[in-house]
């Protein structure tokens, strides 16, 4: 009998599969294709404390294999998350995982206030919205806060610390592959609290137009995903994993069963699937039915027989 | 999954599919085109071009690689179709005038089926196509290549106005709405690239008078002045 369930930070995931922050909205538009509720997780939409209008300009570029994206963290605002998205969010059944982003580090504290205030108040009622933060100390798409903090272990300790002084919820830290020593700042995160480590964040990368002499993106660079990723990010995930003590939220370019079963046996608990989603609106069910399948071909029973095992 | 039943070659990169099925889809809302399998990553956002129980229609340009594999779809080869998608135009009230530009013609096509009688106003910018087809839906066909089809539309003899087309036409008629009696309610179409089409990525994002808005579910049909164009 096959056994999909996952944990992570004590929080029991039905399986692995996890929507990415920024590529899946608040859940409402996938649910409407299929039913949200088969999956492990979903992250929300990177929220800000204050609501953001995002970039000017082209906002996405295919490259070879990958995805450039400058949305540059187009929010409603944690408010508004909480006032008109929790009332559904408290219906699935499913992990439920809020990303937040800041400008300033109290930005990051008043978002995660609020949150962690907003599930004291439902909990009194005997309901739950939000099961986890992602915090979001990587964003490439911002000019302030965002990869800022991601890139120096100092800055993103000051984050980590003060985040985790004002939740008591489960926290993730979504990491950067700029982070000038990821192995550090994720035993950083470790050390200041953190239940797990979210990684990796999309790539910068840039698009120039020859004609115009210029970048396509307003903002010059912009975040590269997709499969032209995934092998960096699988050894990021590897290299970390053996470092830390804490679970780790793999992600980066995965597209199939087999991608997930890669990301498991370099050490990640669950997995984060983000731009396949465009690729395949029930990316979701394609890649449950496939993980099924694989583990029944090859005899795996539950994914702890294979996690970590490179 | 759709079988293809035509794919033809109407005009310099210009080609119209058809595939087999009873599909749904209103005025000016477009489906999300895939025949190909990981790459290009992305599916392709295209408007309803005609339907009826038997098959769908889609004129497309190629432009890039997603359309350049569309172009080379063949009878009987299959293709992913998930919509329909946007909002599309409304029912139009009082005369009404269709304006296309270029590959923008496509969803108008359908708006002139529907309607007994609009005016159709059509440019190219160096051949024209399908004038036989939008003949057979108007006696009042109106075609200008190489020009400014705007140029050539009187606003204020129209109760209702749908234009589609690229983005510079569209921002020279809310320009030319703007500057008419506003007596029509003027709705253009936008194109836009898209990454999941059901509003969930961001990346179709558009500047209106109220803020940001997303081409895939609030558009891709938007009143004319609540649009800011930027460039």
């Amino acid at each position: 009998m096959i056994d999909l369930t996952c944990s992570v930070a004590g929080i029991s995931f039905k399986n692995p599969i996890v929507m990415a922050s920024g590529t899946f909205g608040f859940g409402r538009e996938y649910g409407k294709i299929y039913d949200i509720s088969k999956l492990g997780g979903i992250s929300g939409k990177g929220l800000t404390l204050h609501p953001k209008a995002g970039n000017e300009g082209l906002r996405v570029y295919e490259t070879p294999s990958g995805m450039l994206n400058s949305v540059g963290l187009e929010n409603p605002g944690v408010p508004y998350f909480l006032e008109h998205e929790c009332s559904e969010w408290e219906t699935l059944d499913t992990v439920r995982i809020a990303n937040l982003g800041g400008n300033t580090l109290d930005d990051y504290v008043q978002g995660a206030m609020l949150i962690q205030q907003d599930h004291d108040r439902r909990q009194t009622l005997g309901r739950q919205a939000v099961d986890m933060i992602e915090l979001n100390i990587s964003c490439p798409n911002v000019k302030e806060g965002g990869i800022a903090y991601g890139v120096k272990t100092s800055a993103a300790r000051e984050v980590v610390r003060s985040v985790r002084e004002a939740t008591k919820l489960p926290l993730t830290v979504k990491l950067s592959p700029s982070a000038e020593d990821l192995v550090e700042m994720a035993v950083m995160c470790q050390e200041e609290g953190g239940d797990a480590i979210s990684l990796i964040n999309t790539i910068s990368g840039m698009k120039i137009d020859v004609r115009r002499r210029a970048s396509v993106f307003n903002n010059m660079y912009a975040g590269l995903s997709g499969p032209a990723i995934k092998p960096i990010a699988l050894r990021m995930v590897h290299q970390v994993a053996k470092h830390v003590d804490i679970p780790i939220i793999g992600m980066g370019g995965i597209t199939s069963a087999t991608d997930i079963i890669e990301f498991i046996m370099a050490g990640a608990s669950v997995v984060q699937v983000g731009t396949y989603n465009f690729m395949n609106l029930r990316a979701g069910e394609h890649l449950i039915d496939g993980l099924i399948q694989f583990m029944q071909e090859e005899n795996i029973n539950n994914l702890d027989e294979i996690r970590g095992i490179l | 999954m759709g079988k293809v039943v035509s794919n033809v070659q109407v005009a310099e990169q210009v080609y119209l599919l058809r595939v087999e099925g009873n599909y749904e889809g209103s005025m000016g809302q477009f489906y999300m085109l895939r025949a190909w399998g990981h790459y290009p990553l992305l599916s392709r956002p295209i408007s309803i071009f005609n339907k009826d129980d038997e098959s769908i229609e889609f004129l497309y340009q190629v432009v890039g690689e997603g359309t350049t594999l569309l172009a080379s779809l063949r009878p009987e080869d299959t293709i992913q179709l998930d919509g329909p998608y946007g909002n599309g135009f409304p029912i139009p009230e009082g005369r009404v005038a269709l304006i296309g530009g270029g590959i923008g013609i496509a969803p108008l096509y359908y708006v002139a089926q529907q309607m007994t009688h609009t005016d159709i106003y059509l440019g190219f910018s160096k051949e024209a196509y399908l004038q036989d087809a939008f003949r057979e839906v108007t006696s009042s066909l109106h075609i200008n290549v190489g020009g400014y089809i705007v140029d050539d539309v009187d606003f204020e003899q129209y109760d209702t106005i749908m234009a589609c087309g690229p983005h510079m036409m569209m921002r020279a008629v809310q320009t030319k709405y703007l500057q008419s009696n506003r007596q029509a309610k003027v709705y253009i179409s936008l194109e836009n690239r898209m990454a999941c089409g059901i509003g969930a990525c961001l990346v179709c994002s558009v500047s209106c008078l109220d803020g940001r808005k997303k081409a895939c579910t609030d558009g891709p049909v938007f009143e004319a002045q609540e649009v800011t164009f930027h460039d």
